[in-house]
């Protein structure tokens, strides 16, 4: 039992023990945190399993450790304080001083604060990403690497660089002043949004990571509206488009991992309960007057849902897509927005689009995409057009997609 | 890569004609529709904005007078910032501006960046 229980702890109290831990000793100290953390785990293990039975509360049995390991770390360094610096007047030790307080609101306001820390603009976004998945949603190196198909090796010194950078800056654990929180909550907006699509578009097959990845970036939002200073409407868009892009996590993958189309989606496996929660959301973040690219996103997000094949989803989802671009440009919106044409306004239509985008002429979705254009109207052109897109893929997944569309065509 | 000014003008007149939303929402979905194609392109560097009706010109010796239109035929409706490799392709993206399907013009303009 204690196998299956401990990965389980491990994934949701770690974080939660190593944010307290770390706001109490600082960030300086966070090292010292995930050792104390890691250390209550290993003798978890050990102990449940040499007695052969898990305490009738592991939660509290793994606090109760970490907390004592705390107070005695802390007592260690005030001695140690204490001595170096003799011209100290003597106090009276109050037990306030070395308290450890895994109360559930202080556990949610340490990870709040540390989603801010992690988030910093000072570090690039792939360390932020990274430390969010160590510190704020307990992954594994190994898994993190898994995720990134990186070597553990160059993960391990991303994290490091990344902690000493935020060192170097002497960023606090905190939540920003009322001035500085909307550009900082931008930076945190983007993190879990990227760190969404790693899980939503890696390349990884560990299917099960790549949804627990998404599971994680979710919940890191939901923390964010639940807490009243971030509770802004673009956080609420941001939440929903990542509820409905997660409706379809298992009707687009099938059973090795590999990408089924849209168009070729079982849809009674769409996630109906995450649907409604997306439109949940969407309408919260129906406030203010600022238009973000999330609420554009969520938008498209929410007419994917629709399951009917009308001309008023692709109209608004062309609409938002030009919303999108104009906001922000993307390859893939680019793209994306050339295919809600060819559904608008036909195939040939949106093959005089795509002839426009020639930034878009080294990347293999072009092709892919002229390729099933061409398809019915052009076969040869077509057949040409994916070739190129087979060549250019990288990964074997994406060979296989576009293979399959050539062995369509050529029967 | 450079940026272009692409200023839209057109006839002065129709700023004074009642308009109802749903008439503006029909009016700026070619807009949108022109505007995110140049971005599918990644050509849009600035939406840019629309110019309201009025407006004055201060002239020399603090003469300001309402409305710089009463002698012109078209008054400038919106702007925005395109890039392009040269004035022949600004002018080719300029060419689908839904300004030109109601008699209006635009006038492509190279940016000279300042070098402070």
């Amino acid at each position: 039992m204690a196998e299956e229980l401990i990965p389980h702890l491990f994934r949701t109290e770690y974080r939660k023990i190593v944010s307290v831990l770390g706001k109490r000793f600082g960030f300086d100290q966070l090292e010292v945190a995930e050792d104390i953390v890691s250390d209550t785990f290993f003798i978890a293990a050990k102990t449940w399993g040499l007695k052969g039975h898990v305490p009738a509360n592991p939660t509290a049995w793994l606090y109760n450790v970490a907390k004592n390991k705390a107070v005695n770390y802390l007592e260690h360094t005030q001695l140690f304080d204490h001595k170096i610096a003799p011209e100290l007047k003597r106090e009276p030790r109050s037990s306030e001083e070395t308290d450890i307080d895994l109360s559930p609101q202080n556990i949610n306001d340490s990870q709040l604060q540390m989603m801010f820390t992690v988030c910093h603009p000072s570090i690039p976004v792939e360390a932020q990403i990274g430390l969010s998945l160590r510190i704020l949603c307990g992954f594994g190196i190994d898994e993190i690497a898994d995720a990134f198909l990186a070597d553990k090796d160059t993960i391990n010194k991303r994290l490091f660089r990344a902690k000493q950078k935020l060192r170097e800056e002497n960023v606090k654990i905190g939540l920003p002043g009322p001035v500085e929180l909307e550009s900082r909550l931008q930076t945190v907006l983007r993190t879990i949004y990227l760190l969404f699509n790693e899980g939503y578009y890696s390349v990884s097959h560990n299917t099960t990571l790549r949804k627990d990845v998404c599971v994680e970036a979710i919940r890191l939002c939901h923390m964010l509206v639940e807490n009243a200073s971030t509770n802004k409407p673009d956080v609420n868009a941001l939440l929903s488009l990542m509820c409905f892009h997660a409706s379809r996590f298992d009707a687009r993958l099938d059973e090795n991992g590999e990408q089924i189309l849209y168009e070729e989606q079982d849809t009674t496996r769409w996630d109906t309960d995450l649907i409604r929660r997306g439109e949940y959301f969407l309408n919260l973040s129906a406030s203010g007057n600022k238009l973000s690219k999330y609420h554009v996103e969520a938008a498209i997000g929410y007419w994917h849902t629709i399951k009917d094949d009308t001309s008023e989803k692709w109209e608004s989802i062309l609409n938002h897509y030009n919303q999108l671009l104009i906001i922000e440009y993307s390859p893939i919106a680019a793209l994306n927005r050339t295919w809600a044409i060819s559904k608008v306004h036909g195939r040939e239509a949106a093959i005089a689009e795509a002839k426009k985008l020639e930034q878009l002429t080294d990347n293999h979705f072009y092709f892919a995409l002229l390729g099933e254009l061409y398809t019915g109207i052009d076969n040869h052109e077509a057949l040409q057009n994916l070739q190129t897109a087979f060549d250019m893929a990288k990964t074997t997944s994406d060979k296989n997609t576009i293979k399959k569309k050539i062995d369509k065509l050529v029967v | 890569m450079k940026e272009f000014l692409l200023i839209y003008r057109r006839d002065a007149q129709s700023d004074t004609i009642q308009i109802s939303p749903e008439q503006i929402q029909a009016m700026m979905k070619p807009w949108q529709d022109w505007m995110g194609g140049l971005a599918a392109q990644n050509k849009l560097v600035d939406r840019g904005n629309r110019l309201a009706g009025d407006g004055s010109v201060v002239k020399p010796n603090n003469v300001v007078t309402n409305g710089p239109y009463v002698e012109l035929k078209e008054a400038i409706g919106g702007y925005s910032i395109v890039k392009a490799k040269d004035l022949k392709e600004a002018s080719e993206l300029a060419k689908g501006c839904p300004i030109l399907a109601v008699g209006g013009t635009v006038e492509v303009r190279t940016i000279v960046a300042m070098e402070n």
